[in-house]
């Protein structure tokens, strides 16, 4: 009960400071939209997308400006150095980790819900044939590429270079996130659609989730304090 | 409520970076009821062992120990009676004071928490401001408002980098003050600091880092300021000429 109290005590302070500075939403908003458009420009012809671009381009852009809600969200405990204040505190240390990611979560939902629209509107994606699924998908991607970036971001919050390094380290561990989620999309837009294999893919990012999400728990402490 | 412990003790704690050496072999004990003042160079190693003491860095050997527990086995029970203000003030700028100290005791899961609150915005001057965002504050407000974080809940345990740092004369005053109050309610005392002439009386003990060593600084009646330069003085002496 104290392990969900002290998430939410973080998540909390993050949503009020970001309701009053609306720095990170709307940095990664445009960041997101912008990407999306200029696909738009490159992968759209007189009208007419790219066949099967719009799962790829959709994911790209929920990677890239989740790396840099990543980058900013702890680039916030580090001006201050509040990430000390918050190791400090007398809590499971696992579970500021679990407040941080539920944040970084929250943010990149409403970043989603501007850039499916407008990829699905852009590329003639018939993304919300079957909304739960695409749902699904989302959420269960975007977790599990928030879970690693959230360690990773917290690890590198002093490092000199951690702009440069974060994207460099957290892309390659979450190449079999994007693949799963690219993948699940691309099954939904099929003349056909695949239900099945959506749904494989669906279970191999909850896996993902379930490993990454364990992982970060557990070194989420020691890699803190060395 | 945290686990209690009246002795802070380190034996031969020495910490690496990589190929550089912070601390080498660094070896204090610290009693309750006790104030003591750690001075030292730029680069000396003195955030590092505050660092260490708070737990927030392993040290690469040695031991830290409050009382016989150690931090990775007491864990958030110790860290509950660890206070500690770094030379960055841990505050979120976005926030008022009021919702800074809020925070920061639900973490610590305080009861009265309002009262805490109001009374540690009396105590920083700052029941006027308590609603407005602390990135509008000068350092000196900001330091006063860090100082009442630090000691929120309590603690057994003070760990305090620079703590007069941007404040007015008045406001050291009642820093001084408010430190021999937390040394006579038998709280542990480590200052950090660079302000001699502050702390010159009010300390213990002073001891100094040099290049990662810790020497005691002898007691005597001549200043801190001037002791302190004889103690640099005899540690930058080659080996064998002191």
């Amino acid at each position: 009960m104290r392990f969900v109290r002290t998430a939410w005590l973080v998540v909390r302070k993050d949503l009020v400071i970001e309701a009053r500075s609306r720095e990170i939403v709307y940095t990664t908003l445009f960041f997101a939209v912008a990407c999306v458009l200029v696909f738009a420009f490159g992968f759209v012809n007189e009208g007419r997308p790219v066949t099967d671009a719009a799962p790829g381009i959709l994911w790209i852009a929920i990677a890239f400006s989740g790396t840099l809600a990543l980058g900013r969200a702890f680039e916030r405990e580090r001006q201050s150095e509040t990430l000390r204040a918050l190791m400090m505190a007398p809590v499971d240390r696992p579970a500021l980790y679990v407040g941080k990611l539920a944040g970084i979560l929250l943010l990149l939902a409403v970043v989603e819900a501007i850039v499916v629209p407008l990829v699905a509107l852009l590329f003639h994606a018939a993304l919300f044939d079957r909304p739960w699924l695409l749902l699904a998908l989302l959420a269960a991607g975007t977790t599990g590429f928030a879970a690693v970036g959230t360690l990773f971001a917290a690890m590198l919050v002093r490092a000199r270079s951690r702009d440069v390094l974060l994207p460099v380290l957290l892309y390659p561990i979450t190449i079999p996130v994007i693949i799963a989620g690219v993948r699940g999309t691309a099954a939904l837009l099929q003349a056909d659609v695949d239900v099945p294999m959506a749904r494989a893919w669906l279970s191999m990012l909850v896996l993902f989730d379930v490993v990454f999400v364990t992982l970060a728990l557990w070194t989420f402490e020691p890699l803190m304090t060395e | 409520m945290g686990l209690d412990f009246r002795t802070l003790s380190l034996t031969d704690v020495t910490r690496t970076f990589g190929r550089r050496r912070a601390l080498y072999k660094v070896s204090l004990q610290v009693n309750a009821g006790e104030l003591v003042v750690v001075i030292g160079p730029n680069g000396a190693g003195k955030s590092t062992l505050l660092a260490i003491v708070a737990t927030l860095l392993a040290p690469t050997s040695g031991t830290v120990r409050y009382d016989d527990h150690t931090s990775a086995a007491a864990g958030a029970a110790l860290r509950a009676r660890i206070g500690l203000l770094g030379h960055d003030l841990y505050l979120y700028p976005e926030l008022s004071p009021a919702e800074n100290l809020r925070f920061f005791a639900d973490l610590h899961g305080l009861d009265r928490v309002e009262d805490r609150v109001a009374g540690a915005l009396e105590r920083a001057g700052l029941s006027d401001r308590r609603n407005d965002p602390v990135a509008g504050f000068s350092r000196g407000m900001r330091q006063r408002l860090a100082l009442e974080r630090a000691l929120l809940h309590d603690p057994r345990l003070v760990l305090l980098d620079e703590p007069f740092t941007g404040l007015d004369d008045a406001a050291s005053h009642a820093l001084r003050h408010r430190l021999s109050t937390l040394r006579d309610a038998g709280c542990l005392v480590l200052v950090i600091t660079h302000d001699l002439d502050t702390v010159d009386g009010l300390a213990d003990r002073a001891l100094m880092l040099h290049k990662g060593r810790l020497l005691e600084i002898q007691g005597g009646a001549a200043s801190l300021r001037e002791r302190y330069r004889d103690a640099l003085g005899r540690a930058a002496q080659p080996a064998g000429q002191a």
